[in-house]
């Protein structure tokens, strides 16, 4: 059994190798802002009012190439739907919660926090109080995505886009799924999702992020039929 | 204006992260449900890996001699035997700087 401060903890180090790429796309992401001539202030903003890296970057992007408010609004949406999964997968370790903290806890439910903490609780899952763990997964990324969209802001122009620093996003998550990779079942998943999305990238507002999980999961539902 | 829209996006966005944790009840959903969602994280982040990797800022495919194509290589590589993220995310990135830098 674990207290709650050590499930914080474990929850907060748990993520914190992901650092390494979601600071650097944070500055980037921050950088971007302002090379498209957006106000600071208002770039910064959104890193605490949407708190989503691509989300932020393609809100942007299309705003500033005259796309309209409502098109911007949709792909936000759209890009970001796909949190409805792993708010599907987290409720069952959340539903003791009282209703307020489930509202409060829900606006740190990103994805690297998501992966580490799911992780954690399939092994320990009889674990009171779980929710610390998501609360310091949720905190790491919060607190780095600030600083890092912050420092994105003001050093501006002076990110080197050679760099290539947005390949830090896929690297980060092919650590995410790549034990999986043991498993016949996830890669058959996995295949399908990724093969989707390059079908279906042209897809309009971004839905390629959604579509390709909902195909991957239907997939994955024959997989466990045929399993038995 | 830009502010506003900023907003509803946002508050779009909390929506979906708080629809499934506190308005859905858990009991609606059934045993194969819960099967399936078992796959999630292998459902939905290759389709943030794929485009990262494939297709370019200009949205159309890479060349398949790409630099990373080969970095990602490494990182699955290095990932799969160290189980350590830092690895993985640090030898994708460097093996990728090596071939535009110094190639």
């Amino acid at each position: 059994m674990f207290t709650k401060k050590q499930l914080l903890t474990k929850g907060l180090f748990s993520v914190a190798p992901h650092m390494f790429s979601v600071i650097p796309f944070g500055i980037v992401c921050g950088a971007i802002g302002i090379e498209l001539g957006f106000n600071p202030i208002l770039v910064y903003a959104m890193s605490i009012i949407i708190f989503g890296g691509a989300s932020q970057i393609v809100f942007l992007q299309l705003l500033s190439g005259g796309a309209s408010a409502l098109i911007a609004v949709t792909s936000v949406g759209v890009i970001n739907s796909r949190h409805l999964l792993y708010g599907a997968v987290l409720s069952e370790y959340l539903e003791k919660l009282s209703f307020i903290k489930k509202l409060l806890i829900s606006y740190i439910v990103v994805d690297q926090g998501f992966a580490e903490s799911n992780k954690f609780f399939q092994k320990n899952k009889n674990e009171p109080h779980l929710h610390y763990h998501l609360i310091g997964t949720g905190g790491t990324l919060w607190i780095c995505w600030q600083l890092a969209t912050l420092s994105g802001i003001i050093l501006g122009s002076f990110v080197p886009e050679q760099l290539g620093l947005k390949f830090a996003v896929p690297l980060t998550f092919i650590a995410i799924v790549v034990q999986d990779l043991k498993k016949i079942d996830h890669v058959i998943v996995m295949i399908t999702c990724g093969l989707s999305s390059l079908l279906f990238f042209d897809a309009p507002f971004k839905s390629y992020i959604i579509i390709s999980p909902i195909i991957a999961l239907f997939v994955a539902a024959l997989v466990l039929r045929l399993k038995k | 204006m830009t502010w506003l829209t900023i907003i509803i996006a946002g508050i779009i966005t909390y929506f979906t992260r708080m629809t499934m944790v506190a308005l859905v009840d858990r009991d609606l959903l059934g045993e194969r449900v819960k099967a399936v969602l078992a796959y999630v994280p292998s459902a939905v982040f290759p389709a943030i890996i794929f485009p990262g990797i494939f297709i370019n800022d200009y949205g159309t495919f890479i060349e398949i001699n790409d630099p990373k194509i080969f970095g990602a290589i490494v990182a699955i590589l290095v990932g799969y035997f160290s189980r350590n993220v830092i690895a993985t995310i640090l030898s994708g990135l460097s093996s990728y700087w090596v071939i535009i830098f110094l190639l």
